[in-house]
């Protein structure tokens, strides 16, 4: 049952092979909550200009594991943590980085759209501001170039000043991904981002992430397997904390090496 | 072999006594609630009968705009309430300049930053100073507020603005702080969580994202302890003393509206004077008053409310 997955042109897998830098290393990652061990002995390299996906069943840490990755799962009270994580070579968890830095260079979609209670315009261009930059001008520049970006521009141009919950869930999603493009960031994680979205919406935030990967990183958390095979490059099978299995997407889906990768993608569980 | 549950319930006589009962309790309930309407509209009512007989001596105009309060004068009785407003302003100013920074900063602290178990500890505690009695408050700022001040500054007499406003403003922190918190709080967590994954700080998320959030709830909340603060009596009863006076001085023996009305309660002003019926004067001004900041909280939360 595997092969209803459409499968992506060849070109892609195989151009991505040499030259390409790790944005990101998990070197053994154990996290717990309290007693509750969430992560298990996480090891995985990730791409920059590629799309990453994490599946796997409800509970099996993939949330967890995008969180720890700008370390906003630390907004949980009694999280510990051990292993590291190299960002462009530098442990996240070191106690000189800041963690404001990190944000800074990795940008995140949430599940259910979270724009600020300000206008559309603000929203996007509440990043730049509280990174100093002040020059009205380019603000505009750039609030422009990042709608564009999340390719929503057309949709909202007359009305930036208004109230960015006053459009609907999905444009509000992709507001949410141009707030996130204004800081111009190195990696964009995304957590679950079309789950709380239509049909059409999703798809317009699938094509837009496959046309965001020519300038960025992308880590996508999805429970949605087919969202998956049709827009990532690698896939990650996460079970009970731990990776079951992390290799080119089209290789997760057509030939699986572990028999529990193949009962979840067959939806024999999950 | 007993009946069917069905033919238990047909038979119960328990069912007319339920339709009974469901006829009656609405009145009843309606006539409870209609008290407290009926009560509002009689004191309403009193007030306008009342000052409507003390404008019959004293002309509308001389009493609004007048700048002389001389009720108790024999010879040339003189009712301009501005000394008595400006009175109220003074102590009301103050207030807001102590109250304001500090209740919204203890809103921003236990709303952002205090742990769970700080914020139940606090909280009650800082809406127990909302249940100290008034006159308690008078006190304080008569006998510890004003000779603190009065050491650190000479000029200030024993009676003035100043002290009874930094008290009337220590108690409506709680009220803003409380309401504020409160506000905030109803600012959902994915809203902060939005900010904070953009490489904001802390006080960045609160400052930029959950104040303006709540502002609404915010500025309702200062519209409703300023109109507490003017109608506040028996701090100034006690500390401010009873002087009306139209100027700046903030030093010095002042009266309010509220502290007039009391002084001639307990004074001996017999029935039927005009100095009796000035009370219900000043007491309807103040009711506008309070009444116009209670709109305005209701205009301002509306207004203001971002949309989340």
């Amino acid at each position: 049952m595997t092969t209803i997955i459409t499968k992506k042109p060849i070109i892609e897998t195989v151009s991505n092979q040499p030259s390409k830098k790790a944005v990101y290393e998990t070197k053994q990652l154990n996290l717990w909550y309290g007693s509750n061990h969430a992560l298990k002995n996480i090891d995985l390299e990730i791409m920059e200009n590629e799309v990453t996906a994490i599946i796997g069943p409800s509970g099996c840490g993939k949330s967890t594991y995008i969180k720890t990755l700008n370390r906003m799962v630390e907004l949980v009270t009694s999280v510990k943590t051990s292993g590291e994580i190299l960002y462009r070579g530098r442990n996240i968890f070191d106690q000189d980085y800041g963690v404001e830095e990190l944000r800074t260079r990795v940008g995140m979609v949430f599940q259910k759209p979270n724009p600020f209670p300000k206008s559309i315009y603000d929203n996007v261009a509440y990043g730049p501001r509280i990174h100093g930059i002040k020059n009205k001008k380019i603000l505009d520049e750039i609030v422009e170039k990042s709608l564009r970006g999340a390719a929503i521009w057309d949709e909202v141009k007359d009305r930036l000043n208004e109230n960015a919950y006053s459009i609907s869930g999905g444009q509000q999603q992709r507001i949410c991904i141009a707030r996130a493009l204004a800081i111009e960031p190195d990696v964009i994680l995304m957590d679950e981002p079309t789950s709380a979205l239509d049909p059409i919406s999703t798809l317009k935030v699938e094509e837009l992430v496959q046309e965001l990967k020519k300038d960025y990183s992308i880590i996508i958390v999805t429970h949605n397997m087919q969202q998956a095979a049709r827009i990532s490059d690698k896939t990650a099978f996460f079970l009970n904390g731990e990776v079951v299995e992390f290799d080119h997407t089209d290789t997760i889906f057509s030939n699986p090496s572990d028999k529990r990768t193949e009962d979840y993608i067959s939806g024999r569980f999950g | 072999m007993r009946p069917s549950v069905q033919d238990m319930i047909a038979q119960s006589k328990g069912k007319k006594n339920k339709q009974m009962i469901e006829k009656i309790i609405p009145i009843i309930l309606f006539l409870i609630a209609s008290v407290s309407v009926l009560t509002s509209i009689g004191i309403v009512m009193t007030l306008i009968v009342e000052t409507v007989t003390f404008f019959t001596r004293v002309p509308f105009l001389d009493f609004i705009f007048g700048t002389t309060w001389l009720p108790f004068s024999n010879k040339e009785a003189q009712f301009g309430i501005l000394p008595l407003i400006v009175g109220t302003l003074k102590v009301t100013l103050i207030a807001v300049i102590v109250a304001v920074p500090i209740g919204i900063s203890a809103a921003i602290y236990l709303s952002e930053y205090a742990s769970e178990n700080i914020r139940r500890v606090v909280k009650p505690i800082l809406e127990v100073l909302a249940g100290v009695p008034t006159i308690v408050y008078g006190f304080f700022a008569l006998t510890f507020v004003t000779p603190v001040l009065q050491a650190m500054f000479p000029e200030i007499k024993i009676f003035n603005a100043i002290s009874p406003g930094i008290v009337v403003g220590i108690m409506i922190i709680p009220m803003i702080a409380s309401l504020s918190e409160d506000a905030m709080s109803s600012v959902p967590k994915s809203i902060r969580e939005g900010a904070l994954a953009m490489g904001s700080t802390k006080f960045e998320v609160a400052w930029k994202i959950t104040v303006p959030a709540a502002l609404s709830g915010i500025i309702a909340s200062v519209v409703l302890a300023v109109s507490r603060a003017i109608g506040e009596t028996m701090i100034v009863s006690l500390a401010a003393g009873s002087t009306p006076r139209f100027d700046g001085d903030f030093t010095g023996s002042i009266q309010t509206m509220t502290a007039y009305i009391v002084q001639v309660s307990k004074g001996d002003a017999g029935y039927g004077t005009t100095i009796y019926y000035s009370i219900y004067a000043v007491g309807f001004t103040l009711f506008v008053f309070t009444m116009a900041m209670n709109i305005l909280a209701g205009y301002v939360s509306k207004r203001f409310r971002e949309e989340y």
